[in-house]
């Protein structure tokens, strides 16, 4: 069995991002993998535990990426495979990089983000599994396999729901789904040596950014000492009463 | 031709899909075309409603919903229609299958846009990113496939005359099998359509003090929030949490009850109008986010605040 995990290479949240030229730059930004996407590496490795078979990361972005990819094979993914591609690509360009790539894999499933930390969007799975011509389940909080099938239970907008898909199909994660593990130094060790086979990708992106702003709404910042409890709640309520006029 | 998603609950479009159908409508006249819609249904669906705002309406009965059943049925309508552009209400089902319906179009997708407009024949929106801490002006060439973030746009109108209704042939897809729903028990104001939102993080130091933090959103007429650290305690159902993997609000309102202010935690609520924190830790993140607070223990400042607000109602 083959297990795929689809990943990507996103500023962790605490980082301070910068404007340069209209556009995020993240050069002074601590990078990682994307914790929606490490969500995926964990539920990979566990079905390759439980079933046997390879668990294999595949990442899409820049060259930096590739130490995304080195932290998914110390978590315990046995090889990686990097589509190459510098810049912003959308959902469906990226999902057209990876196609060929993981069809030739021939998995028994696919797993990625339920929403990148990036560009906050959560359609990667989705135009995966168009691509692959396979179901997509996303959001997914429970997966177990049963022969050709998997029974995976997942969110709706309302509510959940547990459903059967034949295999190959593609998954999208959620919280719940497990706890990822940590990289350990024997793990980060063998990375090194792990093979990551690199594709180069030359497609055209069909959504361009023209320009990107940080917007942080400027607060107003009016922290009370609540010392005397009741007169800091009366005089925050006063506040939003008549300065905010939302009470 | 434009073709607009109307989203419904079986009963009634969604407020969603009448946003969808004003931002339908805006880039259909910029680009010298038409509006028609699509309505798609498990059973049954809100036909007379739909048919009052669109001179066609697509419709097909699909079964349980899945995302492949509903892809298919929108790229059935768009191949009818031929449509340059798709719009619909975003959700996170929507975004979903339209992910489909992008990729086989092989479109721009532009998920959960606040604007959108026409500028030399492309299609131009802005949407947040990073964890809704940057906004980006994105541009695609048709054919685009285009989501709308909820609350960012007027309700369409209806038109003077009922349309057309045309019936679509849809193919079987190969799909999930649904097994078993799992309903959310909805009590009180909806979280996402609420205009105050009383959120308690772990600072509430039990499921028990969450009354306090429920009797405060009742008082106000609000909705009950929590962070991902109290759902996964279990303190409180996954359908309250507010943030990057719960949801997203934006009300006027958005009250932080021993909350620290976590990014992903940010991502669900820093659109809200005024954000109001109490925090016994006055290095919090959350403060640098508020616009009021108080540095203060949720235990003693939350009933003063309730005492505070029944004081000001009468
Ligand atoms: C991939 C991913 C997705 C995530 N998605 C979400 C999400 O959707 N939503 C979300 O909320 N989190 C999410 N998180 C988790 C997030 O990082 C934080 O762990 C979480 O938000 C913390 O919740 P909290 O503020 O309730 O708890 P804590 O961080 O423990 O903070 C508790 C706060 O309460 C204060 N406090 C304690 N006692 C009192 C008292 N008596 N009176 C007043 N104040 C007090 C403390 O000073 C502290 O600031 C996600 C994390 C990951 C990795």
């Amino acid at each position: 069995m083959k297990f795929v995990a689809v990943i990507r290479q996103v500023p962790d949240g605490e980082s301070r991002l910068k404007i340069q030229g209209g556009r995020v730059d993240l050069s002074g930004a601590t990078l990682i993998l994307d914790q929606m996407d490490e969500y995926a590496v964990e539920e990979a490795l566990r079905l390759k535990e439980k079933h046997g078979g390879e668990a294999i990361v595949v990442g899409f972005g820049p060259e930096r990426t590739e130490e995304a990819i080195r932290t998914a094979l110390a978590m315990g993914c046995d090889r990686g495979v990097h589509v190459v591609y510098e810049g912003y690509a959308d959902p469906v360009t990226v999902a057209e990089a990876l196609a060929d790539v993981v069809r030739e894999e021939a998995p028994t499933l696919v797993l990625t983000g339920g929403q990148q930390a990036d560009w906050d969007s959560q359609a990667l799975g989705a135009a995966l599994a168009e691509a692959l011509g396979v179901p997509v389940v996303s959001w997914t909080t429970a997966l177990e396999l049963e022969g050709e099938t998997a029974k995976a239970k997942h969110d709706l907008d309302e509510g959940a729901e547990w459903v059967r898909v034949r295999l190959p199909a593609v998954f999208t994660t959620q919280q719940g789904l497990n706890e990822p593990r940590y990289p350990t130094l024997p793990g980060i060790m063998k990375a090194k040596k792990k093979e990551i086979r690199k594709v180069a990708f030359t497609g055209t992106p069909k959504v361009e950014i023209l320009e990107e702003s940080i917007q942080e709404k400027a607060r107003l910042q009016r922290i009370l000492d609540g010392k005397d409890p009741v007169a800091a709640a009366e005089e925050l309520v006063r506040l939003l009463h008549e300065e905010a006029k939302v009470l | 031709m434009v073709l607009v998603v109307l989203d419904h609950d079986g009963n009634k479009l969604r407020k969603g899909s009448l946003e969808a159908l004003t931002r339908a409508r805006a880039l259909a006249e910029a680009l010298g075309t038409r509006v028609a819609g699509v309505l798609l249904a498990e059973d049954k669906a809100p036909v007379e409603e739909a048919r009052s705002y669109v001179e066609t309406l697509y419709t097909a009965t699909l079964g349980p919903y899945t995302a492949e059943r509903w892809a298919a049925g929108v790229l059935a309508a768009a191949q009818e229609a031929g449509a340059q552009a798709v719009v619909a209400p975003s959700s996170r089902q929507s975004r979903t299958y339209l992910g489909r319906v992008a990729y086989a179009l092989k479109a721009g997708l532009l998920e959960d846009t606040l604007e959108s407009g026409v500028e030399g024949g492309a299609v131009v929106a802005t949407r947040y990113a990073y964890l809704n801490r940057v906004t980006q002006r994105v541009r695609a060439p048709l054919p685009v496939v285009l989501t709308v973030k909820p609350n960012t746009t007027p309700l369409a109108e209806p038109l003077a005359a009922q349309g057309e209704v045309r019936p679509l042939e849809v193919p079987a897809v190969p799909t999930v099998e649904v097994l078993e729903r799992l309903q959310e028990e909805k009590k009180g104001v909806s979280l996402t359509e609420a205009d105050i939102v009383v959120t308690g993080g772990r600072g509430m130091g039990s499921p028990e003090a969450f009354r306090l933090v429920e009797e405060l959103a009742a008082l106000l007429g609000g909705a009950v929030g929590a962070t991902r650290a109290v759902v996964d305690a279990g303190w409180r159902p996954y359908s309250e949490q507010v943030g990057q993997t719960g949801k997203t609000v934006q009300p006027s309102l958005y009250i932080a009850l021993g909350v620290s202010g976590a990014v992903q935690h940010l991502a669900g609520m820093n659109k809200s109008k005024y954000i109001v924190a109490v925090n016994k830790d006055p290095e919090a993140p959350i403060f640098k986010h508020a616009d009021y607070g108080i540095v203060g223990d949720v235990h003693q400042v939350v009933p003063a605040l309730i005492e505070a607000v029944k004081k000001l109602k009468d």
